[in-house]
């Protein structure tokens, strides 16, 4: 029989639904509400991550962390009176029967929440749809492209949209796995750089990741209390299997102590190498040393950025020696 | 027999070959309301899973990630697999996939 206790935040008042992970709290469903939305409202205050009249895009994919993060965004926005002018950004890679269907969702958001969506395609970008790119070189190295082309698709979205900032729907999860993956593979680069709340460099528009401390499990229970409906299929050519491992584990721990995700990203966050200065040397496509690609202008540490130098192996057919010249 | 409604989302329901809804009957073998979530589990696995078990099941239980609510209410709140069901009971099962 159904225990009914009552939710500790509010004293009992009402019937507690929710087991909120980082507490371990019973709580009922509007405090549960106000829980995730105060966390995301404290996360933004104590990183000072905006300022009123800022111009934020977020990204969207029509996945369950977005959509999440587009209806608390507005949401604190008119409450805190932030001062926020919103978007929607979209990245449309051009995989049928999964992109496609997802943007569905996303411009079922713009309408919910008046925000205004922009969608810009590895098309019209690159002249080059997943689809295709898949047909010419198979599914090995596939997503080290798609990965590529993000990155430089959402600033280039972002510059279209004249915002001063981008969110996206990063959550504890992800990088409590992230932290994990680097430990495992001793990438101590990453390591320092990945639990950063905020990345921002001269040269690029800041991202940050106001889910930080916000678990998977708060999102998806919000989500399905909310009723706010959200694509969920897996990318039909990413196996990502690396990650899936990190996955597992980090997800093996939660079920034993939930708090072992913050305490990743806590141990992340206080990580620091002896060699910091040394070890963290600009990458291309992140962190830039100021030069730019002589091809398409968007920052590089060398003379083609990433993105350039993918393409040129796919325009000629040699897509196999593009990658292999890069990883040199 | 037992009636209990199971709700597939969040994409556990491509392992179920697309149901998002089932009216399911549980035989209760045993005195009346003593069946649990436990072997709700693996009746699910042996008469409703369709592909990649290793996905919805570990061990006895439902993977972890996977997100389970009972009439509502966060299983962690409900005993878990302790639960013992009764007639008419929804049992949610909420894939939580990377990405998004």
């Amino acid at each position: 029989m159904a225990s009914r206790k009552g939710c500790v935040l509010c004293n009992g008042e009402r019937r507690a639904l929710v087991k909120i992970p980082s507490t371990l709290a019973p709580s009922c469903k509007e405090c549960f509400f106000l829980h995730l939305e105060n966390n995301v409202y404290n996360t933004i205050v104590r990183h000072a991550l905006f300022k009123p009249g800022d111009r934020v895009a977020i990204a969207a994919s029509g996945g369950k962390d977005s959509t999440v993060l587009a209806h608390v965004m507005t949401t604190l926005n008119k409450r805190h009176k932030l001062g926020l002018d919103l978007f929607l950004l979209s990245i449309d890679e051009g995989i049928t029967g999964y992109r496609d269907d997802s943007l569905e969702t996303v411009k079922r958001n713009e309408q919910q929440y008046g925000v205004p969506l922009k969608i810009v395609s590895y098309e019209e970008l690159y002249g080059w749809t997943m689809d295709a790119i898949v047909k010419q070189i198979g599914l090995k190295n596939n997503c080290t492209f798609c990965g590529v082309f993000r990155r430089q698709a959402l600033d280039r979205g972002a510059a279209m949209l004249k915002v001063d900032h981008i969110v996206t729907g990063h959550n504890a999860d992800d990088i409590a796995e992230t932290v994990l993956m680097n430990i495992m593979r001793g990438d101590f680069a990453r390591l320092q750089r990945c639990t950063a709340i905020q990345t921002a460099t001269d040269e690029t528009i800041p991202r940050s990741k106001p889910f930080k401390y916000t678990y998977e499990k708060e999102i998806v229970m919000y989500a399905y209390f909310k009723k706010l409906d959200y694509f969920s299929t897996e990318c039909i050519y990413s196996p990502n299997a690396y990650r899936g491992y990190a996955r597992a584990f980090l997800k093996d721990l939660e079920s034993i102590r939930p708090s072992a995700i913050l305490d990743i990203i806590h141990a992340g966050e206080w990580y620091q190498s002896a060699q910091q200065v040394k070890i963290n040397v600009p990458v291309a496509g992140g962190a830039g040393c100021g030069g730019t690609c002589v091809r398409c202008g968007y920052m590089s540490s060398s003379g083609l950025c990433k993105a350039c130098v993918l393409l040129g192996g796919l325009d000629r057919g040699r897509p196999r020696r593009a990658i292999a010249a890069d990883a040199e | 027999m037992l009636r209990v409604r199971l709700e597939f989302s969040g994409g556990a329901e491509l392992l179920f070959g697309g149901s998002k809804a089932v009216a399911a009957e549980l035989p209760d073998p045993h005195a009346a309301g003593t069946t649990t979530v436990r072997e709700l589990i693996a009746w699910t696995k042996t008469n409703l899973l369709k592909e990649r078990p290793e996905l919805f099941v570990q061990g006895d239980t439902v993977r972890p990630g996977i997100l389970v609510l009972i009439n509502d209410v966060d299983w962690e709140l409900e005993g878990e697999l302790e639960y013992r069901l009764q007639d008419g009971d929804t049992v949610v099962f909420i894939s939580t996939l990377h990405g998004g």
